[in-house]
């Protein structure tokens, strides 16, 4: 009950390039951003778009081989699949949509409600089981589309930004359900997304796919700290600068001068700081830390319980803090404070 | 504004003049008269034809139409909007020289298979068909075209073969489309009269149609003439009301499903 897959994909001028696993048990996101081939990777996966090289492995099973000559249509798959914003059957109730897949396997009419409205039932959706699906919230709606790609008992479950149509309040209550749904769910389960906040609470492992490849692999904690990509280090918040070295300091374009506590051969230096490393202070600080730029706070806003206060100044920055820390500060848009930072915590690599 | 009364009357003052000079103590004469209940009943029998055949090779085609690419499709879509528009005579003129004795089809189906359509009962469903057809199409194609496909592909990964998905999300989804399409084909064939002419001439009780008798009796039996007139009128009247109230209930479908 595994996904193996290395494939190749062209459509036009768009090559998707990757190699991937997901093992049972596991939950596995890929995270790109939008155009980056990983909804045309989960369409693959389902049989719904043909690779053009290469093997895609489930359970074992080869179910694409393009120089073999093997594709198994999706129907006869076995997946789970959930839909961005759900791709409900507009014209069907809320239990024909969860029944669908149990008719279409043949399953006998009574059979099939009796099962659907048992299901129906835990996914807190029978009291909406003879409405249609346009008249439920996003949320209700989800709960429909995930009830429904569960309803046939399939060994992987694959799920393509099951909360990007949703309001923020959904969002929450959705990637809750989810998760005890996921924690449930025996076989794989592979999540595409571009909101970090889904492969954060949702995903024990994350493959971050840029431009058809895959630029990045690993726990998300393995990930967001040694970030590889702009994109990457955006997501995870980390500062990326640009600096120049002269063997001992660094200084960026604008001459704000950076120390790290190792040292960087001379030339062009990429400097990282991650965000957590990154303290606020109302008041220039004295002792040990040896960076501390003045700035001014742009936007603040919250990420997995913290506080992600964005400056711009001397040193343009992201810093993370706790909400209490946040609050003895006063932090608000355009207040000015002394932003330090370890020479310790500075990462500089030549490039 | 003077001109917009104006315009108004234009439409207007016709169908007052129908109800005016109608000869209401006649009608069962002149419905009681085996050439007109010939002529109603092949209309009738002609132009639910015409909106089967229409709907049966229409669909399929607005089908492709909508989702298939393929060379050529382009130029598919052209025609249909070309026959829409082309005036019915010439319509008639080009069926009477691809399927007429001589013509390079006809003369293949008269040689083989003896079929004569030109001047017969199954000409006037031909030539009905030919300019109704692009009705169902193109009234199916943007419906199909409007219509989420992933749908269609949920379905498929929830185990349904390409035939299921057909018949249980996708004609379902479009049948208000495929309904209204077809209301207006029937009502197009019912009031042909150009191509029919041109191709199926005006037999009575073979190819003669309501509307045919309606010109041919104008000058010998006006009263006649205006009481057919009336029927073909009440037609209409009635085929719109029956698209609107498809076009009601698409509406409130969206609104409670």
């Amino acid at each position: 009950m595994s996904i193996d897959v290395a494939a190749r994909l062209q459509r036009g001028d768009f090559i998707l390039n990757v190699e991937f696993q997901a093992e049972v048990g596991e939950t596995v996101a890929i995270l790109g951003p939008n155009g980056s081939g990983k909804s045309s990777l989960l369409r693959a996966i389902s049989g719904l778009l043909p690779i053009s090289a290469g093997t895609i492995t489930i359970d074992g099973k080869v179910v694409d081989d393009h120089y073999r000559q093997i594709f198994v249509r999706p129907e006869k798959r076995g997946l789970g699949v959930v839909f961005q914003d759900g791709a409900l059957f507009e014209h069907l109730t809320v239990i024909e949509n969860v029944e669908f897949g149990l008719r279409s396997r043949g399953m006998k009419s009574a059979s099939a409600r009796a099962a659907a409205t048992i299901l129906a039932e835990q996914f807190d959706i029978g009291e909406f089981a003879h409405r249609h699906p346009a008249s439920l919230s996003g949320g209700q709606r989800q709960r429909v589309a995930i009830a429904r790609a569960l309803a046939t008992s399939p060994t992987v479950l694959l799920l393509d930004e099951p909360t990007s149509a949703l309001d923020a309040s959904s969002k929450i209550e959705v990637r809750q359900l989810l998760r005890s749904i996921l924690e449930k769910f025996e076989g794989t389960r592979v999540l595409v997304t571009h909101d970090p906040a889904d492969a954060h609470s949702l995903a024990d492992r994350i493959i971050v796919l840029e431009d058809g490849r895959i630029t990045q692999s690993g726990t998300i904690s393995e990930v967001t700290a040694n970030p590889r990509s702009a994109y990457v280090a955006n997501l995870a918040g980390t500062n990326l600068i640009s600096a120049m070295s002269d063997g001992d300091l660094l200084r960026t374009s604008e001459g704000t001068v950076i120390v790290a506590s190792e040292r960087v051969s001379a030339g062009e230096a990429l400097v990282a700081i991650l965000p957590s490393a990154v303290a606020i202070h109302a008041q220039e600080p004295h002792g040990s830390p040896r960076n501390v730029w003045r700035a001014s706070v742009k936007s603040v806003d919250e990420f997995a319980g913290r506080l992600r206060v964005h400056a711009i100044g001397e040193l343009d920055l992201v810093a993370e803090i706790t909400p209490a820390a946040g609050a003895e500060l006063a932090i608000a848009v355009g207040n000015e404070y002394f932003f330090s930072v370890k020479a310790t915590e500075v990462h500089a690599e030549s490039r | 504004m003077f001109i917009a009364a104006l315009g108004a009357l234009l439409f207007l003052l016709p169908f007052i003049g129908i109800a005016l000079r109608l000869p209401w103590m006649r009608l069962s004469e002149i419905f009681g008269d085996p050439e007109t209940r010939a002529a109603l009943w092949l209309s009738i029998r002609s132009s639910a034809m015409a909106a089967a055949l229409s709907c049966f090779f229409g669909a399929p085609l607005a089908y492709v139409l909508a989702r298939r690419a393929f060379p050529g499709r382009s130029v598919i879509r052209a025609l249909m909007t070309l026959a829409m528009v082309l005036p019915p005579v010439v319509g008639g003129v080009a069926l009477l020289f691809t399927f007429g004795r001589n013509g390079f089809v006809g003369a293949r189906l008269d040689e083989w298979l003896g079929i004569r359509l030109p001047y017969s009962s199954a000409g006037v469903v031909l030539a009905q068909t030919f300019v109704a057809m692009p009705f169902v199409v193109v009234a199916v194609e943007s419906a199909l075209v409007r219509q989420d496909t992933r749908m269609e592909e949920a379905a498929r990964t929830l185990g349904a073969s390409p035939l299921t998905v057909l018949r249980r999300i996708t004609i379902p989804t479009i049948r208000p489309a495929l309904l209204a399409g077809a209301a207006l084909a029937w009502a197009r064939a019912l009031g042909e009269f150009g191509a029919t002419i041109t191709f199926a001439g005006s037999f009575p009780g073979r190819t003669q149609t309501l509307p045919l008798l309606v010109y041919s009796t104008l000058d010998t039996d006006p009263g006649a003439a205006l009481a057919l007139s009336f029927v073909l009128l009440a037609v209409a009247v009635v085929v719109l009301g029956l698209l609107r109230d498809f076009w009601f209930a698409g509406m409130s479908d969206r609104g409670k499903g």
